[in-house]
């Protein structure tokens, strides 16, 4: 169905405040979830035909309310042990209140905690945020990760069981863990950043847009936590990331790297935008990973060319990004980047200490072998590197670029 | 994590076991897959008949004869996707085969993320 962009965007700002009123007057995240998403679903049906009504959000309301009732009744019928739930539930509790009754609250915090609790998954938390935050219908997301429907469906109500049986509550987490459980939400939005970035590199079978989503949710969190240093800055990396999205692919969904972009297509309100972000995350303490790879994308937006890079100040905040979350990617990465400085030598050398490691045989740092390999003038160990990258490539565009620079190499 | 698990058949075994082995087999892997498909991680699951053609090149042309399993004692017998967060858990899934107790195999193939791009 096609739905107007309009009053799309408008249910999925008004998701999360519907689901919140409806949790905090239920209590029943597990059925107040379902009851959303029909509400949902009406309003995508009706509102196309009838226009958008005066008060949206009160409309939404109601329909969910009438819906969960309507569940919670049938699921009595079946289970006796629930009706007296249904009997304890005062009569005026039954009817919604006039929707200027009650304070628009906005829930996204809680909500986003509970969809990124601990006891799920991470495929199981991206998938519930999508719903219950996101506002997208389960067909949506099926289609977004390539999976069938009733899979999704069956990952969303498991992920839900899970949240009933964990005695999930509906409510900021206290102080202290509220740090870590930040982090799980940020890495949430990143999973969901990354897999629609990856995905985006060509016309795929109608894929939902991932990284669109990502990108509001993650404002929205910023809205709540502007001071929030992880939070700014992982806006502020997905927001520089996107800004050169236009030119990362050739025709036909080719990859083109950075070097090869055309720099005077990148978005520059976008780049100003995450520049400023990037700015104010990097006063913020403690300093975080996406904070270091904000700033390493907003070095990489400033220059003007592969050459013009400031090459010693990403090495630099690469050899923070070391420290702060050691990771073989991170090391990586700086192996490129110390190659920019001291030579492809260098590079090879730091190469060198991750061939034992996890990454060994992984096509990425057989890629960026084979280009430090074609720098230091070694074009046939730099062929059969690309190659044997190529082979064992993540996606059929890797594969494709890969193959060419062997190609390249050969000439 | 998408995996394609390549469920293969032993035809001398299973042409010696017992009807009653046979039906506790079944309803095991039936047991199996619901499994899978209630955690959310089921893709897809499928039997294949073991009447599998080949094409080939030969004679400056494709050919398709009968095979490639006529005279092979495995063969692939069914098929089954699963989607997972951790490489391990696709693993463990297939250790958990029931068909592995009847002299089964399980082969674990990682799909190419990113999945076939429209040119």
């Amino acid at each position: 169905m096609r739905v107007d962009a309009s009053v799309e965007g408008l249910l999925r700002t008004l998701a999360a405040p519907v689901l919140g009123a409806l949790v905090r007057r239920y209590g029943d995240f597990y059925r107040c979830e379902d009851a959303v998403q029909e509400a949902l679903i009406s309003a995508v049906g009706t509102w196309p035909r009838t226009g958008v009504p005066a008060q949206p959000l009160g409309w939404l309301k109601t329909v969910a309310a009438r819906r969960y009732l309507d569940q919670l009744r049938t699921d009595t019928a079946r289970e006796r042990r629930e009706r007296a739930v249904l009997h304890a539930t005062p009569r005026d509790a039954l009817v919604a209140p006039p929707p200027d009754l009650e304070p628009v609250r906005d829930d996204l915090l809680e909500l986003l905690f509970l969809c990124c609790h601990p006891a799920l998954a991470p495929s199981a938390q991206v998938a519930l945020t999508l719903r219950a935050v996101g506002g997208l219908s389960t067909a949506e997301i099926a289609a977004a990760f390539l999976v069938p429907e009733k899979t999704m469906g069956q990952r969303i109500s498991r992920a839900k069981q899970r949240l009933r049986d964990a005695d999930a509550r509906f409510e900021l987490p206290p102080q202290p863990e509220r740090g870590p459980r930040l982090q799980a939400v940020l890495h949430v939005l990143y999973l969901l950043f990354n897999e629609g970035y990856s995905a985006s590199s060509g016309p795929v079978l109608q894929r939902t847009d991932l990284t669109r989503q990502a990108l509001w949710l993650a404002r929205r969190l910023h809205d709540r936590l502007p001071n929030s240093g992880e939070t700014v800055g992982l806006l502020a990396l997905m927001v520089l990331t996107e800004a050169r999205s236009a030119t990362r692919t050739g025709p036909g969904g080719s990859l083109v790297p950075l070097s090869e972009q055309d720099r005077s297509r990148w978005d520059q309100a976008a780049i100003t935008e995450g520049i400023a972000l990037v700015t104010r995350s990097l006063a913020m303490r403690p300093l975080g990973p996406y904070q270091i790879q904000a700033a390493i994308a907003a070095v990489h937006t400033e220059a003007p060319s592969t050459e013009a890079t400031d090459w010693p100040q990403i090495l630099g905040l690469y050899q923070v990004l070391d420290r702060l979350a050691p990771s073989p990617v991170a090391t990586l990465n700086r192996a490129v980047a110390l190659a920019k400085v001291r030579g492809p030598e260098a590079g090879l050398a730091l190469l060198g200490e991750l061939e034992s490691g996890p990454l060994a045989g992984n096509h990425r740092l057989l890629a960026v072998r084979a280009h430090l390999l074609e720098h230091a003038g070694e074009r046939v160990d730099a062929a059969a590197a690309y190659r044997e990258a190529a082979r064992l490539a993540g996606s059929r565009a890797e594969q494709r670029f890969l193959v060419q620079q062997a190609v390249r190499c050969t000439e | 994590m998408k995996y394609l698990m390549l469920v293969y058949g032993n035809e001398e075994i299973w042409n010696t076991l017992a009807p009653a082995d046979l039906a506790v087999l079944i309803s095991e892997v039936d047991v199996f897959n619901d499994a899978l498909a209630e955690s959310g991680e089921l893709v897809s699951a499928e039997g294949l008949v073991p009447q599998a053609r080949s094409v080939r090149m030969a004679h400056g042309g494709p050919v398709v004869t009968d095979g490639p399993y006529l005279e092979a004692k495995e063969y692939v017998g069914s098929f089954f996707v699963v989607d997972v967060d951790v490489d391990q858990r696709a693993l463990d899934i297939a250790q958990s085969y029931p068909g592995l107790r009847y002299g089964g195999s399980v082969e674990v193939w990682p799909f190419m993320p990113g999945g076939w791009v429209r040119r």
